[in-house]
């Protein structure tokens, strides 16, 4: 990336730089993702001291403590509901939650239908690799069907969640998918998913080289994120790609951007309401 | 005389909340579970009005996660429940335990195990409220047996979680949960009002879990500048995780010994007669209120018997059970459960004493009668 493409964007600005090295494994699409969102909230001009970053359990949960911001690393499944109580209760922070397809689709899954429900100021990047990669490589709800997995030996036989499609079906104010292999365009859609009033949904297509690649032959990191192409366009820069991708006819872009009343804003009106008497 | 004013009638589970609410309690998050709705009820009505946040989660664990997001923004918090919920919870109590995040949980005990008998009462839950989530933890659990003793105890639990940033689980039964009566609440202003240490100075050095004299380290809040890391994960004095043996157990033994630095403020009890007591009566709840008339029955034809009643349940008050138990031979101890403080107290008793225990496991309470009854068959 060169300088001029980012602007005034240095990622160093927002990291903790004691923390390296990583612990991702070589060729993991997390650290795009990661960077994506760093660049997002610095172009929103959000300061890193009201930037409260809250993830779940899995390699999803662990990219938070990297950033130099506010970060909690809560219980499997919950950071969603922890950052309910966050967001609720500091308005002034800018609350986002990084997950994973297991912590937030299967474990966490009741508490995403419900936060899009009730529309909190809390943006949800949902890092989709298909895999419990953490725990040595389990078939997940995004697990495609004959793929390889440690739980799927066989391949995998369950049908597969569409994530953004639950999002939208559970209400979400804001739903949007990105791949990793466009850092700009995924970028925009969380700059425009953190920017949104209310809750936002992004589902972001992430590789897992080491663990799912290998055991399903999908090759080494450059050949995985490549052929994230088949679904982009030029014009995916927000837009919705009608391209199928992989075999679940995943789209790219934004599918939903609602005006809905914000729940917080909707709880402090009531408060005020109730105290007028 | 007292200006009849400050009396009213009051259900135990309202003076839950309205002792939180007192206490600077801002946050609630709740799901509907019998016997403790009414907590979730009057937080709903009456935390808005004091510009506080009451929320119903999509379940237990959720409400657990939120009230720990919200405390973690600095707010005092609380959560309630019952059996089933208080399973539920475990996992996130833990959380708390581990990453020292100040927040009260209340259980209103019903018959268990599952679903149980949700409109009945029980004291089933006294090794769960201590050992309910895994690992080597420090909660802190306190069992009142009255409607104003709740709301004092919400006052206490609050000061204690916020103070020693150890979870702090208030359990009664059922019975004390619905029971009504009239009581005087302290004038509001009374109350001393308790909040955590927060960081202070400069963020660079800043370490959120350092070893401090007191063992409580200060707590940093967020937008403050000091950007700390919070997880489950065992960590160094930075915050951040470590496998290092030493740390690991630097940090796990600080967070237990908390309880024992601080026992003098966290242990709380009631004895009644037992400085010459032979037989001692030990029992909480509904169940610690049929001891005290059973005892009070006793003395009056002349037995020498005593009530020691825990109030704080966990850590157990040791030192004062011994000191009043000294002269007594047997310790009798009546709950609704198959024998759970009673293992406790066997860990306790010296080779000269024995303990006897009362039990009910179908639902009713304990009759002061069965309880004189004994008395009377062991004098």
């Amino acid at each position: 990336m060169s300088e001029q493409s980012t602007g005034s964007f240095n990622i160093r600005d927002y990291l903790r730089e004691d923390m390296f090295p990583h612990f991702l494994c070589p060729g993991c699409g997390h650290g795009i993702a990661l960077r994506a969102l760093l660049w997002a909230v610095h172009e929103l001009d959000i300061s890193n001291d009201k930037l409260a970053i809250v993830s779940g359990i899995g390699c999803s949960g662990r990219i938070g403590a990297y950033v130099d911001a506010n970060t909690f690393h809560v219980t499997h499944g919950r950071p969603l509901a922890f950052a309910t109580g966050l967001a609720l209760s500091r308005p002034d922070l800018k609350v986002v939650v990084i997950t994973g397809d297991g912590d937030c689709l299967a474990i966490g899954g009741n508490h995403l239908i419900h936060a899009c429900r009730r529309n909190l100021n809390i943006t949800c990047m949902m890092l989709n690799n298909e895999v419990y990669g953490m725990t040595g490589g389990q078939a997940s709800p995004t697990t495609s069907q004959s793929r390889y997995t440690t739980t799927s030996p066989t391949g995998s036989i369950e049908p597969v969640f569409n994530a953004c499609d639950l999002a939208m079906g559970a209400g979400a104010s804001f739903v949007g998918r990105e791949v990793t292999l466009q850092t700009p365009a995924l970028k925009n859609l969380l700059r425009r998913a953190i920017d949104h009033d209310g809750f936002s949904f992004v589902e972001v297509i992430s590789d897992c080289t080491e663990i799912y690649g290998r055991k399903n032959d999908l090759g080494d990191s450059p050949e995985m994120i490549l052929s994230q192409k088949g679904s982009m366009r030029p014009d995916s820069y927000g837009n919705i790609v009608d391209e199928p991708f992989r075999s679940n006819h995943m789209k790219t872009g934004v599918f939903v951007e609602i005006d809905r009343a914000e729940y917080g804003a909707v709880y402090r009106n009531h408060v005020k309401s109730v105290q007028a008497g | 005389m007292k200006a009849v004013g400050h009396l009213q009638n009051l259900q135990g589970n309202h003076a839950c909340a309205m002792g939180a609410i007192a206490a600077g309690c801002r946050f609630f998050a709740g799901y509907p579970i019998t016997p403790s709705s009414e907590i979730a009820e009057k937080m709903s009505l009456e935390l808005p009005k004091v510009g506080g946040i009451f929320v119903q989660m999509e379940d237990e664990i959720a409400s657990m996660g939120a009230i720990l997001g919200a405390s973690m923004g600095g707010s005092k918090v609380m959560t309630a429940t019952s059996g089933p919920g208080f399973s539920l919870k475990q996992e996130n109590i833990g959380y708390a335990a581990g990453a020292e995040i100040p927040c009260v949980v209340v259980n209103v005990m019903r018959g268990g195990p599952s679903t149980g008998l949700p409109t009945r009462p029980s004291q089933g839950d006294i090794m769960q409220s201590r050992w309910g989530t895994h690992g080597d933890h420090a909660v802190i659990v306190l069992t009142p047996s009255s409607v104003k003793e709740i709301y004092e105890e919400m006052i206490r639990a609050f000061w204690l979680t916020e103070t020693l940033r150890v979870p702090v689980l208030v359990i009664y039964d059922e019975v004390i949960g619905h029971l009504v009566e009239t009581v005087e609440l302290p004038a509001p202003g009374s109350i001393k009002a308790s909040m955590r240490k927060w960081a202070s100075g400069p963020s660079a050095e800043f370490q959120p879990y350092e070893e401090t004299e007191d063992m409580v380290p200060a707590m940093a809040r967020p937008g403050d500048g000091y950007r700390v890391h919070t997880t489950g994960l065992t960590t160094s004095e930075s915050g951040f995780p470590t496998q290092d043996p030493i740390q690991v157990e630097a940090m796990v033994a600080r967070r237990l010994g908390k309880l024992k630095h601080h026992a003098d403020d966290i242990e709380s009890y009631e004895a009644i007669d037992c400085e010459d007591a032979r037989i001692i009566l030990v029992a909480i709840g509904i169940s610690a209120r049929a001891a005290g008339r059973a005892q009070k029955q006793a003395r009056e034809k002349g037995l020498k018997v005593g009530l020691f009643r825990p109030i704080t349940l966990w850590p157990f008050p040791e030192a004062a059970f011994h000191a009043s138990s000294e002269k007594a031979k047997h310790i009798v101890v009546p709950e609704m459960n198959a024998g759970q403080i009673i293992l406790e107290i066997d860990r306790l008793i010296t080779g000269k004493q024995q303990t006897i225990g009362i039990n009910r496991i179908d639902g009713e309470v304990i009759d002061p009668a069965a309880i004189l009854c004994k008395i009377e068959e062991l004098a």
